[in-house]
């Protein structure tokens, strides 16, 4: 009966949308919804393109530019409420499973079933990608972002070597900022540097005292001394940015570390994809460690496909286009383009730099040790509503507004019940 | 006789009156289109954003009212200065950008176009140059004008290697001054519009008066002052109503002169109403501050065109 009526939806969508030629001309196309304009992120994406070009479909892009992609998100919900939705669109955490419980998404599970999904992706990321049991998205990549992005010629120069905790990534900033180059490239734009609170918070508090409070809102958490001296580390991380950061693209702050103007940036690992398009190598030209204090721990986001109601003329090429995402050829040559690492922990690593490897290596390790979190700052541990109003606590406090780490904390539970 | 001339008076009457009537509906048949369209997406959607400031509508529209609870939330907002919160500091900001942004328009529009109509050689190129910032898309304006002003690349830099270098102006990456940025480029985007429309309303001026007050021996100064620019009293009244309303919608400005609005330091009430509804997943209080927007250029409206149009249907 559910089937039947299902069946009869799609006839209606389908013959709706003969009614409009442009739409209807072509079944071998897939739309897509994006904000991958960057250098990096454009070449990863072609690998994905040329694989379905292979298979005979054709690509049309909606890029949207802006990381974070929030003016994407906005451009989505209203294609989607004019009932035109892409065929896919690049998501985030909390808002595929928005879509998935507004009944916008299709139905994967054949395919899931067929290619064993379950078994190959992380149990945690599988909660963005699985609504009621019925797979409504594919995850691309697996990103995470307490990564320390270090210019390797600078850094030997200042005589500094891989800090292990918190005291010592000071102790190198310091001997950056004697030696006359900046320190941290930040770019002082609010979610750059909530991403950045993420890994300081982990290295402050530990894995368990990260998932409680920013998985679980635990208010005691949020209050704790703890979360007070993750803000007075941050307050630390001030003074060792040039005068200029505010407002700057991360890309931009990503290029002075290539450049070698800066030491190092605290950045999710894209940036690696900016560091491959400017030819440097991992482990010679710049060196990828974890931040202080984090090792063992990794704060993912994904980068996931959510897959729309389409008519039916379009879901050929939609549930082509799932497979050729989650296919692990497409898998390794997008991630090793991308920085990221592969969705699918049965990828080879053997194409990836030392990066990818680390990368690929400390998502298993974490997986099964359930240190594996998502971000605060990405929406990956909690709807977009919350994690706007620390990206707000967060940013006031770094620029001055909020001016001590009590008032910081006192703000952040207030902020967070008023968001929830 | 009169048998006869009563049924042809008639039909002649009728006729009279189905073509009055049809001329006396024409105006309303041709303007029913764009009012009924006014009527669907202005005032409907007015209604439409009002209904949904009283929900409790998240990421998507729903319809559980809940009252007064998000205009509530806005005013308790509007007290909460220490840390300010994003409604306090998108209304100061909204003064101060607003203030200057208006003002400065009209003082350099109006200064323009005075010394523009001085009968100047070389008045028709100087005039597009002046107008052209208008052409360009408040994304480019923005972007320009934030490298312009960036300290490590721009003005000060500038200063630096021309050899003073004690020069210092980095307020486009200081949160605090930020807003000042932005008001920089809007006045510069839209100063020269301002100066066309003066410019227009000094071209409508009757030469005759200006000669009569020469005559009673009116220096430039006062002529300008006690009669022209009282002439232009209605060219005020456009120049401020789309002043306003361009300074209450500018959105693209702020976020590309700012970077994408670092510490929330330069939040303007259209930055948080899109911000709100689109992106933070609280569509009922986007909508009610859109409400208050409007409420606001309400209050500052109304009053101005009642006195303004009073006057001159008196």
């Amino acid at each position: 009966m559910l089937k039947k009526s299902k069946l009869l939806a799609g006839a209606m969508l389908a013959a709706f949308s003969l009614a409009i030629p442009a739409h209807a001309a072509d079944v071998k196309e897939v739309q897509m919804l994006h904000w991958w304009t960057s250098g990096g992120e454009a070449a990863a994406l072609a690998t994905l393109k040329d694989y379905l070009a292979k298979e005979g479909y054709t690509w049309k892009d909606v890029p949207i530019a802006g990381g974070g992609g929030s003016a994407a998100m906005t451009t989505l919900k209203a294609m989607v409420a004019a009932g035109n939705p892409p065929t896919a669109s690049q998501i985030l955490g909390y808002y595929a499973l928005d879509y998935a419980k507004a009944g916008k998404l299709n139905n994967l599970n054949e395919l899931a079933t067929k290619e064993h999904w379950a078994d190959v992706i992380p149990k945690a990321l599988q909660k963005f990608a699985v609504t009621d049991g019925n797979w409504d998205a594919v995850p691309v990549n697996i990103h995470s972002v307490n990564w320390l992005w270090i210019n390797k010629a600078v850094m030997d120069k200042i005589g500094a070597t891989e800090p292990k905790n918190f005291d010592e990534f000071i102790a190198m900033l310091d001997k950056a900022k004697k030696a006359g180059v900046i320190p941290l490239a930040l770019g002082g734009q609010p979610w750059q540097e909530a991403t950045m609170f993420d890994s300081v918070v982990m290295s402050t508090g530990g894995p368990d005292f990260y998932k409680k409070a920013f998985v679980d809102l635990d208010p005691a958490a949020l209050k704790s001394d703890t979360m007070k001296k993750a803000f007075d580390n941050l307050a630390k991380l001030r003074d060792y940015v040039d005068p200029n950061y505010a407002g700057r693209d991360w890309n931009l702050a990503t290029a002075m570390v290539i450049k070698g103007d800066a030491l190092v940036q605290v950045m999710g690992d894209w940036a690696k994809g900016e560091f491959s398009v400017a030819k440097k190598t991992a482990g010679t030209d710049f060196m990828c460690y974890r931040f202080p204090g984090t090792d063992g721990s990794v704060i993912y986001n994904a980068d996931m496909f959510a897959m729309f109601q389409v008519p039916a003329d379009r879901r050929g090429a939609q549930l082509a286009l799932a497979d050729a995402t989650m296919s692990p050829a497409v898998q390794s040559a997008f991630n090793v383009i991308k920085g990221s690492v592969p969705a699918r922990m049965d990828v080879p690593d053997t194409a990836f730099d030392l990066c990818g490897k680390k990368g690929i290596a400390d998502v298993k390790k974490a997986d099964a040790a359930g240190t594996f979190v998502g971000s605060m700052a990405q929406n990956y541990a909690q709807p977009p509503a919350v994690a706007t109003a620390y990206t707000d606590v967060v940013t006031k406090f770094f620029h001055g507004q909020i001016k001590t780490s009590d008032a910081a904390v006192t703000e952040l539970v207030k902020a967070i019940d008023a968001a929830k | 006789m009169t048998a006869t001339a009563v049924p042809a008076a008639a039909p002649m009457r009728a006729r009279v009156t189905l073509r009055q009537r049809l001329q006396d509906a024409l105006p309303k048949l041709v303007l029913a289109p764009s009012f009924l369209l006014i009527l669907v997406f202005v005032y409907g959607f007015i209604g439409w954003t009002f209904l949904l400031s009283l929900t409790n509508s998240k990421a998507f529209s729903n319809f559980n009212f809940i009252g007064w609870g998000n205009y509530l939330k806005l005013w308790t907002w509007t007290f909460e200065t220490d840390p300010p919160s994003n409604w306090y500091t998108a209304i100061v900001n909204m003064g101060l950008f607003g203030g200057l942004y208006v003002v400065c328009c009209l003082i350099i529009g109006l200064g323009l176009a005075i010394l523009l109509d001085q009968k100047i050689r070389g008045e028709g190129v100087l005039r597009p140059i002046y107008l052209y910032p208008l052409a360009l898309s408040f994304i480019v304006t923005g972007t320009a004008w934030k490298l312009f002003l960036n300290p490590r690349i721009g003005l000060e830099k500038a200063m630096h290697d021309l050899g003073w270098t004690s020069f210092h102006f980095d307020w486009v990456v200081n949160p605090r001054m930020m807003i000042y940025c932005v008001a920089i480029a809007a006045i510069w985007g839209s100063a020269g519009f301002v100066m066309a429309l003066f410019l227009a309303g000094l071209r409508g001026i009757d030469g005759e008066i200006l000669k009569a007050a020469q005559i009673d021996g009116a220096s430039t100064f006062q002529t300008y002052r006690r009669i022209i620019i009282p002439m232009l009293r209605p060219v005020f009244l456009s120049a401020m109503i789309i002043l306003i309303n361009m300074a209450l919608k500018s959105y693209d400005l702020v976020l590309s002169v700012t970077g994408n609005n670092p510490g929330g330091a330069a939040e303007l009430p259209s930055t948080f109403m899109y911000s709100y509804t689109f992106t933070r997943d609280q569509m009922a209080v986007g909508s009610a501050s859109a409400i208050m927007m409007m409420m606001t250029i309400a209050a500052v409206m109304v009053p101005y065109l009642y006195s303004e149009l009073r006057e001159k249907s008196r």
